[in-house]
């Protein structure tokens, strides 16, 4: 059996990247998989705590977290698909129109 | 009905006028303003006439009588209640104000016929008499005090009437500062009063008083710091030195307003308070000798300076300002009935002196320099003889009611005990003064050849409802000081018998002791009285009668004297020197340039400021990259973890630093 702290080290190790990668990468593409990588870490704590405390909570959880990613990834692929048709250009920088 | 159960009625009705007045009467003609001025102040003169007929009726433990409408205000212990107070120092204060007002009323009718702003002026007029109604009825110190800024703010409202002349405007603001001065006063003896005795209603107040041992001379006991505070407040509104310098300005009010505020009724406030004080004054000896001081300084010193007086209307504003002094000179030796005596006399005569001197000044079409004036006399016969007779009785001749009140007052001068023959002497020195300033008021005005242009001043007599009121006063002047004849052949004065009841807790002991010794001092006094009265004549008649010349060339051989005279002794200049300016000079580089400027809305603009340039630079932040705000976000991340693992990680960092 593999100790619980092992998963929730991994966990937040694959957390950081994510977030590493999302503040550094450039490529709109990359700060996606960033996100991915962001919410699967959170999936494999939330997994790895309910195995801890033998309760199905987590892995529920981590179900709709699935269905969530999915929807997101159809909606955020199409997003960008937009925005390169509009821009030829994925790079984040150049998107900053988000701003009064 | 008795209307003592409906006391309120009284100050009502004249409230009521002003109301209407003041809301509808722009409006209205003349005739209606007039008719409901003259009406409600003639009213309230009635009800009070039949108040005074029942409070005679009414046994005598029932007086002092007390009727309490409703309760003003309460905090803890303490109550102060619409309580209305008659009794018999109240009648005659309710029977001056009412009588006299009244009268005055009428003579407004004619007097300002003709003048713009003819309801305003009825309504402040009716608004005085509501508030000197208060003031007189009052049963304790703070409804007694609402009535006396009441009857400020009316004060204030009739100088200022011509408010577009910025002299008179002036005026009414230095009366109303230089009374605040005093109310000061009256407000720390009213606080210093209630936490003596635990209440300012004065029944239950002066029965807690009157057992306690009187201070000892020179020392400032509490009921002696307490009467001076309170005097303190009379001199402001009674115009005392040091306070006295707003009544004179006060004149540039309409006529009327000086006759019925400024000379008969609101300025004897002060010594109607004095009066009804006089348990607290009879227990503090210092107290009354600095009251008695004052008022004989304040007496002299005004005087003096009427000598040289052009204005008619300041000659006789600094004669009353001396006639207060005379009653406060009169209290301060305890004769306290002597002192309100004096005050309906003078109530009487020098409403009836400007009144007369209102309807010169209409005469002449509003020339009021008695160097432009003389030879009147046969012009407007009624006014001459009407002026004639207050003259008289202000200078002090019987059978005049001046000549009883006035020698009465000096023989109590003379028979006190601290310093009562220099007093006396001063006060006699006075009548002195008075009489030849009147006189030469009246024959500068009426007498010798007319210095106005006959042909652009066209002279004439006033219309009836202002000679009516004239020889109404002027009858009082003649007849209202025999009540205290019986003196002269060796009885009690009606006078002070009626007021007994009032002041017999102050003066009993000494009144019998005295009396034999008075009332062989009397005759004497009043012969010596009467000739310094002749004297007074007798100059004023050489100066200006016999040699019109001599006044100027006095004047000029007495320069020195005659410019400090004239310029009012320089106490103008000076308290603007001592007082006016500094305070100016704070106010505008201290409070205005420094406090407000700077501190108040420098703090404010500071602030406003501020959150500028805050937001100028926070506004950066806003920079419409997506991967600058997830920095924002993994921070504040960061620092909630770290606030809420802070137990857990608190003990590492500390070791860490260790």
């Amino acid at each position: 059996m593999v100790p619980t702290h092992y998963f929730v080290i991994l966990s937040a190790v694959l957390f950081g990247l994510g977030v590493i990668a999302f503040i550094f990468k450039r490529n709109i593409i990359a700060v996606f998989m960033a996100i991915e990588l962001m919410l699967n870490a959170v999936n494999l704590a939330f997994v790895a705590f309910s195995q801890l405390w033998h309760r199905l909570d987590g892995q529920v959880f981590v179900l709709f977290v699935i269905v969530v990613a999915a929807a997101e990834a159809a909606v955020g692929l199409g997003i960008i698909i937009l925005i390169f048709h509009n821009r030829q250009s994925l790079n984040v920088e150049r998107i900053d129109q988000l701003k009064l | 009905m008795p209307i003592l159960n409906y006391l309120w009625v009284i100050p009502a009705l004249p409230l009521l006028g002003s109301a209407l007045n003041g809301l509808l009467g722009a409006k209205w003609p003349n005739k209606v303003v007039s008719a409901v001025a003259v009406g409600s102040t003639g009213l309230a003169f009635l009800g009070a006439i039949e108040a005074v007929r029942e409070f005679l009726q009414l046994p005598p433990e029932q007086i002092p009588y007390v009727k309490p409408f409703f309760t003003w205000i309460t905090a803890g212990d303490f109550r102060a209640g619409f309580d209305l107070q008659v009794d018999h120092l109240t009648v005659v204060m309710l029977m001056v104000v009412t009588g006299v007002g009244w009268l005055i009323h009428i003579y407004s009718m004619g007097y300002m016929a003709h003048e713009g702003g003819y309801y305003r002026f009825f309504s402040y007029l009716n608004l005085f008499m509501f508030f000197m109604l208060i003031l007189v009825l009052a049963g304790n110190y703070v409804l007694l005090f609402v009535g006396w800024e009441g009857v400020g703010l009316s004060s204030y409202l009739l100088i200022g009437f011509y408010f577009l002349r910025k002299s008179a405007a002036d005026a009414g603001k230095k009366a109303f500062i230089v009374n605040r001065i005093g109310d000061f006063g009256f407000m720390l003896g009213m606080f210093l009063l209630y936490r003596t005795f635990s209440t300012l209603d004065f029944v239950p107040l002066f029965s807690k008083a009157a057992p306690l041992p009187p201070d000892a001379f020179g020392h400032l006991g509490t009921l002696t710091i307490a009467s001076l505070l309170l005097f303190m407040g009379a001199c402001g509104k009674s115009a005392q030195l040091p306070l006295y310098v707003w009544l004179p300005d006060a004149m540039e009010g309409p006529t009327p307003v000086s006759a019925l505020i400024h000379a008969a009724t609101m300025v004897t406030a002060g010594v109607y308070v004095v009066a009804r004080s006089h348990v607290l004054f009879t227990h503090a000896p210092t107290g009354m000798f600095v009251v008695a001081i004052v008022g004989c300084a304040t007496a002299l010193f005004a005087a003096t300076i009427g000598l040289v007086q052009t204005d008619i209307k300041r000659v006789l504003a600094y004669s009353t300002v001396s006639q207060l002094g005379y009653m406060f000179l009169a209290c301060g030796v305890g004769a306290f009935s002597a002192g309100i005596f004096h005050l309906m006399t003078h109530a009487f005569f020098k409403a009836l002196l400007f009144l007369a001197a209102g309807s010169v000044i209409h005469a002449m079409g509003g020339e009021q320099d008695m160097q432009r004036m003389g030879g009147l006399s046969k012009k407007i016969r009624w006014t001459y003889l009407t002026m004639l007779t207050a003259t008289l009785a202000i200078a002090g001749f019987p059978p005049f009611a001046g000549f009883f009140s006035k020698d009465s007052i000096l023989l109590n001068a003379f028979q006190s005990e601290r310093g009562g023959h220099i007093l006396y002497g001063i006060g006699l020195f006075t009548a002195l003064l008075t009489s030849f300033y009147m006189f030469r008021l009246i024959f500068l005005t009426f007498h010798g050849k007319p210095r106005f242009d006959e042909h652009k001043v066209h002279v004439h007599e006033s219309p009836k409802s202002m000679l009516v009121p004239l020889m109404i006063l002027a009858v009082l002047s003649l007849i209202g000081g025999w009540m205290a004849a019986p003196a002269f052949w060796g009885q009690t004065d009606y006078f002070t018998k009626f007021l007994e009841p009032v002041f017999a807790a102050g003066t009993a002991g000494e009144a019998a002791a005295t009396e034999a010794a008075a009332h062989a001092l009397e005759t004497p006094l009043a012969i010596v009285a009467v000739i310094t009265a002749l004297i007074g004549l007798a100059i004023a008649f050489w100066l200006y009668i016999r040699q019109p010349g001599k006044p100027e060339a006095l004047a000029k051989s007495l320069r020195p004297i005659y410019t400090t005279l004239l310029h009012k002794y320089y106490v103008d200049e000076l308290y603007a020197a001592v007082i006016v300016k500094p305070l100016l000079w704070i106010s505008r580089n201290v409070l205005w340039q420094t406090v407000d400027v700077r501190v108040i809305d420098g703090s404010v603009n500071g602030i406003a400021r501020g959150a500028t340039e805050v937001g100028d630079g926070v506004r950066h932040t806003q920079s419409g990259n997506i991967r600058s705000y997830a920095v924002w976000v993994v921070i504040g991340a960061i620092v909630i973890i770290a606030i809420i693992f802070w137990p857990i990680l608190r003990p590492a960092a500390v070791g860490m630093v260790r």
